[in-house]
């Protein structure tokens, strides 16, 4: 479990937790008039090294989940261990370290930051991190090697096409080796082949054993993980392995 | 420092230029600055020209008149007039220990004062050396106050006010010059230095001619005194002073001590003291006007604030989620309302200093009595200090009130925003 001892502060972790716990989480959008129920009792355990599809049509809950799984919202109920920690009633500033050393994010949208450089882009989570200069350089150069991108580092975001700027979150979201990599329709925005290439930069990160949570539409991404996760309604419908 | 560092590094990277907007919000903190150091400085130069005019009579001292008395006492009746000898302030001078320094004053008003064919009406009096330091008459360079061998000899020597002199002379020298006081030549032995008096009880000092009281006494046989001028070792011995001369004068002519009316006393001492307030509501008054006006700036900052975290709401979302604690999106964005308003108190602060030296310049080129009393507008350390204290609240109020409802909702909902 090699993925578990690396440098990334789980002081809270338990070695040998499933990444995601999730026992009857529930969310509520109390939006004044009425109240939505995004999510009723959800249950679901992800162990390390799984590579998960979140499918099911829109407005069925699928982002609300991911967030609540990314710590970007907070559960109305239930219980949600990451990585064996409960995350319920956490400051502020924890959910940021937790989200910063053991979350990595990929928008459909990339929301790269349009004013500094990908460069600057993959590095701002070290930053947060409080990562050393010299040790930022080396971390970033390797990122950006890994998503065959060290040509395009000094590029801002608007000089990059789409496939290369999702490559770019890509590597943003590697940069502090996090356990649990969400993307949420990673390839809704990109043309057919860079689709691809995005796709199969998942492959790679699912063969070196990181746990995946990917949402989609798209059949041919959910084919390629090894568990689909069916939602409609704010509740689970299916889950079922992918066969190999 | 690593956070502050952290901070600064971020600041660099997401802080961008509104164009238009900002320039006019520095504009706006600009003027308000400029506003509060002209309004500060002006205040501060009235105030310290009404401490030098209020002290232009004499620091700390008391004058005091013979009244009547309105009691009867020791077998004399009320309304008994009092009439005081300049000897009576040997008397006080040995039994009163407040006393620091005293002066008998004996007036004359309506003489004729002469030199070659000019002649003016001016006001005489007679008085011990002592009085020029009381009343603050400083000779001009190359003449002197009357001394104790002018008193003891009864010398016929004038020290004249420096508008006598002006009108006598001209700007010809007057020491050593003789003129009639009378039709009695008189020595001038030195010339007051010109000074701002704003308050007076027999005239201006500037207009009188002053001359020995052992003189004054032996030309116009005169016996008692106008009024007796005194000081206390230090101000606050000021009140025992006054209650002791009740004492000692009233022991000597026999009315009540308690008898208020026996003596009336011009106490500087407390008219400084409201002056003094005085100079500091017009300066307070002053300065809440341009706060007031710098606030408005202030609103145009925190409006950018908004409008900047409005903006940028997303990418605050987007920096929470790849971990950003909330220190990190709001330090940074209160560094750039911190920038704006510095940057608009610095083209302030440089208006405000130039145009104050500009005025104090142009001061030492007129001779506008308006302007003179105006009193050299100042940009002193106090209105420094109080000008950055401003800004820097402002700025940073200004950048943490519309950031912190950036930093309060999930990342979640900062990442849906549009």
């Amino acid at each position: 479990m090699a993925l578990f001892n690396g440098r990334n502060g789980k002081r809270h972790a338990e070695p040998d937790a499933p990444v995601i716990a999730m026992r009857g989480v529930r969310k509520v959008y109390d939006t004044g008039a009425v109240q939505v129920e995004a999510l009723k009792g959800i249950d679901l355990t992800v162990g390390a090294g799984d590579f998960v599809a979140i499918v099911g049509p829109s407005g069925s809950g699928k982002s609300t989940l991911l967030n609540l799984i990314g710590c970007l919202d907070t559960p109305s109920g239930g219980s949600y261990r990451l990585l064996g920690e409960e995350v319920e009633g956490l400051g502020p500033d924890r959910l940021a370290e937790i989200r910063n050393r053991r979350v990595g994010f990929v928008f459909q949208s990339f929301n790269l930051l349009p004013q500094i450089t990908a460069w600057e882009n993959v590095e701002l989570p070290l930053l947060f991190k409080g990562v050393p200069r010299r040790e930022r350089q080396e971390r970033v150069e390797q990122l950006f090697a890994q998503v065959g991108l060290s040509d395009r580092m000094r590029h801002r975001p608007t000089e990059l096409s789409g496939g290369q700027m999702q490559r770019v979150a890509i590597a943003r979201a590697l940069a502090c080796d996090p356990t649990l990599v969400l993307a949420d329709e990673p390839t809704g925005n990109l043309d057919s082949a860079s689709g691809k290439d995005v796709l199969h930069l998942f492959e790679e990160l699912g063969e070196q054993g990181r746990t995946m949570l990917v949402i989609t539409h798209d059949m041919a991404v959910a084919a390629r993980t090894r568990r689909v996760v069916r939602i409609a309604d704010g509740e689970i419908v299916e889950d079922r392995a992918v066969a190999a | 420092m690593l956070r502050l560092g952290l901070v600064s590094h971020l600041f660099r990277r997401t802080a961008r230029t509104q164009g238009k907007r900002m320039a006019m919000t520095v504009a706006a903190i600009a003027w308000g600055t400029l506003a509060i150091v002209l309004l500060l400085s002006f205040g501060e130069g009235l105030k310290r020209n009404f401490s030098r005019g209020s002290r232009g009579m004499g620091e700390g001292i008391v004058v005091v008149w013979p009244g009547s008395t309105s009691k009867s006492f020791a077998g004399f009746p009320q309304g008994r007039s009092l009439r005081f000898r300049p000897e009576d302030l040997d008397l006080v001078r040995a039994s009163v220990a407040e006393l620091e320094s005293a002066s008998a004053e004996m007036i004359r008003w309506g003489n004729n004062v002469s030199r070659g064919r000019r002649t003016l009406s001016k006001t005489i009096k007679g008085v011990e050396p002592t009085y020029g330091d009381l009343r603050n008459q400083i000779p001009q360079a190359g003449g002197r106050f009357l001394n104790e061998i002018d008193e003891r000899e009864k010398r016929r020597v004038a020290f004249l006010g420096n508008r006598t002199k002006d009108e006598l002379f001209g700007s010809a020298d007057a020491v050593g010059e003789t003129v009639l006081v009378n039709q009695v030549p008189f020595t001038v032995i030195g010339v007051m230095t010109r000074k701002i008096q704003m308050g007076n009880y027999s005239g201006m000092d500037q207009d009188h001619v002053l001359i020995p009281l052992s003189t004054f006494r032996t030309l116009y046989g005169r016996r008692y005194v106008s009024d007796l001028v005194v000081r206390a070792r230090t101000p606050e011995l000021t009140p025992v002073l006054k209650w002791r001369l009740y004492e000692v004068l009233g022991a000597r002519y026999r009315f009540d001590p308690e008898d208020r009316r026996t003596l009336q006393i011009w106490d500087t001492v407390e008219t400084q003291r409201v002056t003094r307030n005085m100079a500091l509501g017009i300066e307070i008054f002053l300065g809440l006007i341009g706060a007031l006006t710098l606030l408005i700036g202030g609103i145009g900052v925190a409006n950018i604030m908004y409008a900047v975290v409005r903006h940028r709401t997303r990418e605050i979302g987007v920096q929470m989620a790849l971990g950003a604690r909330r220190s990190y999106v709001l330090g940074p964005l209160v560094v750039e309302s911190l920038a704006i308003t510095a940057l608009g108190g610095a083209i302030g602060i440089g208006a405000g200093v130039a145009l104050v030296s500009a005025l104090a310049w142009a001061q030492t080129q007129t001779s506008s009595e308006a302007l003179e009393l105006l009193g050299a507008p100042t940009f002193s350390f106090g209105v420094a200090v109080t000008v950055v204290v401003l800004l820097g609240a402002i700025g940073f109020l200004a950048g943490y009130f519309p950031s912190r409802r950036a930093v309060a909702i999930q990342p979640a909902a900062a990442l849906r925003y549009e």
